[in-house]
């Protein structure tokens, strides 16, 4: 076992490995998605969670997240992204004569209240697998800096410790 | 390979207190869990793939390869499922079973826990019972669990509870904030809310430290080891003796009988996936609700062509776990301190007593939410997606609150668990089928609860409040899945006698919470090691074998 400051010491230098590897250069390709099936899902990512004062879902991983997991534990939804997004792409064709990718914010959000409307299956696993990506742990390829934690004001990495909380006022209450 | 007394089959909250004590009184024990052997080390605080949150698998077990489950739904809708969905109605699989990663509520139930039909009468369609043994029979055995496994907590804050001898072993971890929000209230409404038990250290017990107080808690292996299941007190106890042999990755297939009808050991399939029989005095299946009555099912012979114990057809019926309801509150101020475990708090006042109602549950503080648990629990009327959900998470993550429990579910004959005709497992064996669902008093029982929940937070405080719960169309029985091998006087419509030996072999025992008549409307862990302790108890007077041979 680590002693406390071994521990400390050992998951900094985790952290900082981590970060290097994650802010330093955006995937260009993917091992599941093409580049044309990985600008769709971007679009629809975006739509699921955008950027405001904090990243949107692809800025924080998301889409490397689904697709490492797409060659893993998801293998079985290859077909279901692959479909869907290929319809995404022909629905988005046929209404604005462009690919999602290439449409504005506002005819991307058409497409994906469609979709969810109308592919439901499909829907509902982008946007539960964007969230996962997104305010899951950085593990797995997601949350990216662990940007979402920060977001919602959870410490990371976490005090340690119960010394580090101060319960005695709550206590004397 | 060698003859032993007993082989014990799951080394989760039951089977590790029967090896523990049957090793210490003497016998050979083989210990056969069909996981792995976990430590904190192992806790890896990994939000999507943990036993709670399973969306990228179990993290103990068991894993999505070759182990599924079949369901059926309520139109007749048959599914094959994995591990890692939700209606698999998993519980873990590795030494310590639930208890290495649970969140650790360790309840007694309610004198009238164990008399439910004779307290309110059964429910026409429903197979309410009373058990065979009451809370008197069980009070020092749960003491003892108490001790031996170590439970904080302080019940004094409330008169609805059975009586007990002595206090626990250790006091409450100090309250979090939800604690001192939700207090208050419940007291303006006549509640008497207390300090809820649980199986973790607060202050140094048994050799280890207490808990750090960490965000991921229920789901996870402690990584400081402060949270008290099996796999760290009763199983190296009972190693420690020299007299139990624990063997890990080795899956039971089936219970070996002789020809007078006599049990004489088991076959498995152990880490190397070779086929193996162990010869024993006795059989202890302490393998969970679903896999425990799997086994049974399984070991058929020419005595038993309908699986061992299931003469009138009673095996894998009156299948149960609980119907969780409760409320989400929403706060103008901070409910949040990152102070884990986060449940502390509970009421039950509402376990029995309601004019109408056969029974309740008890209603406590959620554990400490991550972020992936709050993504579908933002105010009912926010978008689902988008902009406005960003924000919601943003906006209430540390503003609320969740009340919920464990409603007690009324069980019915016709939820149960078969042999499916047609799927099978890695090792070739028919996997569990599921079916039926519980009573549908239960629901009203339940949508009650969600209301209760939702006036205690509005009195704490609450500006919006979502109520949780739903109704189910299959039995709900995962972590808390009970009463497959019901215990019970008569054998025409039992399984156990309550000694939890099966009547129609009685060198066999079923000792886990498979024998549980009802379930409580309580968390069962502590439940189970105190009905473990007892039944023990008593096979080990009974005791007429050949003491420990080396």
């Amino acid at each position: 076992m680590f002693n406390r400051r071994e521990f400390m010491t050992a998951g900094a230098l985790a952290g900082a490995a981590l970060a290097a590897s994650s802010t330093g250069c955006r995937r260009t390709s993917y091992g599941f998605l093409n580049d044309h099936q990985a600008s769709a899902l971007e679009a629809i990512c975006d739509q699921i969670i955008p950027a405001d004062d904090f990243p949107s879902a692809s800025q924080a991983g998301v889409l490397n997240y689904i697709d490492l997991q797409l060659m893993g534990h998801y293998r079985r939804h290859q077909k279901t992204y692959r479909d869907g997004l290929r319809q995404a792409n022909e629905l988005s064709r046929n209404r604005f004569g462009v690919e999602l990718a290439a449409a504005s914010p506002q005819q991307q959000f058409q497409i994906v209240s469609a979709i969810e409307k109308d592919n439901e299956p499909f829907f509902d696993l982008v946007r539960a697998h964007t969230m996962q990506g997104y305010y899951g742990t950085p593990r797995h390829g997601g949350n990216r800096d662990a940007v979402s934690w920060r977001m919602l004001g959870l410490d990371e990495p976490p005090l340690r410790g119960r010394a580090q909380y101060d319960l005695t006022a709550e206590t004397k209450r | 390979m060698k003859h032993v007394n007993a082989v014990v089959v799951g080394a989760g909250a039951g089977g590790g207190i029967v090896a523990k004590e049957l090793a210490t009184a003497g016998l050979s024990v083989v210990l056969l869990e069909r996981g792995k052997w976990y430590t904190a080390r192992d806790c890896r605080k990994d939000d999507l793939r943990n036993q709670r949150t399973t969306v990228l698998g179990n993290a103990f077990g068991p894993d999505d390869g070759g182990q599924p489950r079949v369901t059926v739904g309520a139109d007749g809708t048959v599914r094959t499922v994995l591990p890692s969905e939700g209606i698999y109605n998993n519980d873990a699989a590795c030494v310590g079973g639930g208890t290495l990663s649970y969140g650790a509520q360790a309840w007694r139930y309610m004198p009238q826990d164990f008399r439910m039909r004779s307290t309110y009468g059964a429910p026409e369609g429903s197979s309410l019972e009373d058990w065979p043994i009451t809370y008197d029979d069980l009070e020092p055995f749960y003491d003892k669990a108490e001790y031996e496994i170590g439970i904080s907590g302080d019940y004094s804050g409330t008169p609805f509870k059975g009586p007990r001898k002595r206090d626990l072993p250790m006091p409450p971890l100090p309250p979090n904030r939800e604690f001192s929000i939700l207090e208050p209230a419940a007291k303006r409404l006549g509640l008497h809310p207390f300090h809820l038990p649980m199986a973790r250290n607060s202050v140094p017990y048994n050799g280890r430290g207490p808990c750090m107080r960490c965000r991921w808690c229920c789901g996870f292996a402690c990584e400081v080891d402060a949270k008290n299941g099996s796999q760290n007190t009763v199983i190296p106890v009972a190693l420690a003796t020299g007299n139990c042999e624990l063997r890990t990755e080795c899956m039971a297939a089936w219970i070996l009988t002789e020809d007078r009808g006599h049990a004489r050991g088991v076959t498995y399939i152990d880490a190397d996936g070779k086929w193996q029989e162990q010869s024993s005095d006795i059989v202890v299946v302490s393998a969970c609700a679903i896999e425990s009555a799997r086994l049974l099912l399984n070991s058929k012979s020419r005595l038993f062509p309908n699986g061992l114990g299931n003469r009138y057809d009673q095996l894998g019926r009156h299948l149960q776990g609980h119907h969780y309801t409760g409320a989400i509150g929403y706060f103008d101020f901070d409910t949040y301190d990152d102070v884990g475990p986060g449940a502390s708090i509970a009421v039950t006042d509402y376990n029995h007593g309601t004019p109408g109602l056969c029974g309740g549950g008890m209603l406590a503080n959620e554990f400490i939410r991550l972020p992936i648990h709050m993504v579908d629990r933002v105010p009912k009327d926010t978008a689902h997606w988008g902009l406005g959900h960003k924000q919601a998470m943003r906006a209430w993550h540390r503003r609320s609150i969740i009340i919920m429990g464990p409603t007690q579910q009324i069980p019915t004959a016709t939820a149960r668990v078969t042999l499916d005709p047609a799927v099978r497992d890695k090792w070739g064996l028919p996997v569990a089928r599921i079916q039926g669902n519980v009573h549908p008093h239960t629901f009203e029982i339940g949508d009650i609860q969600s209301k209760r929940a939702e006036a205690w937070l509005k009195e704490a405080g609450a500006i919006h409040t979502n109520l949780t719960g739903g109704h189910p169309t299959l039995v709900s029985a995962g972590q808390h899945q009970a009463g497959t091998c019901r215990m019970g006087d008569d054998p025409r419509v039992s399984v156990v006698n309550k000694f939890c030996q099966l009547h129609d072999v009685d060198n066999v025992f079923v000792i886990d919470g498979s024998v549980h008549v009802t379930n409580g409307g309580f968390n069962p862990a502590l439940t189970i090691m105190a009905v473990a302790y007892y039944a023990s108890d008593a096979l080990v007077r009974n005791w007429k074998g050949t003491k420990f041979r080396s």
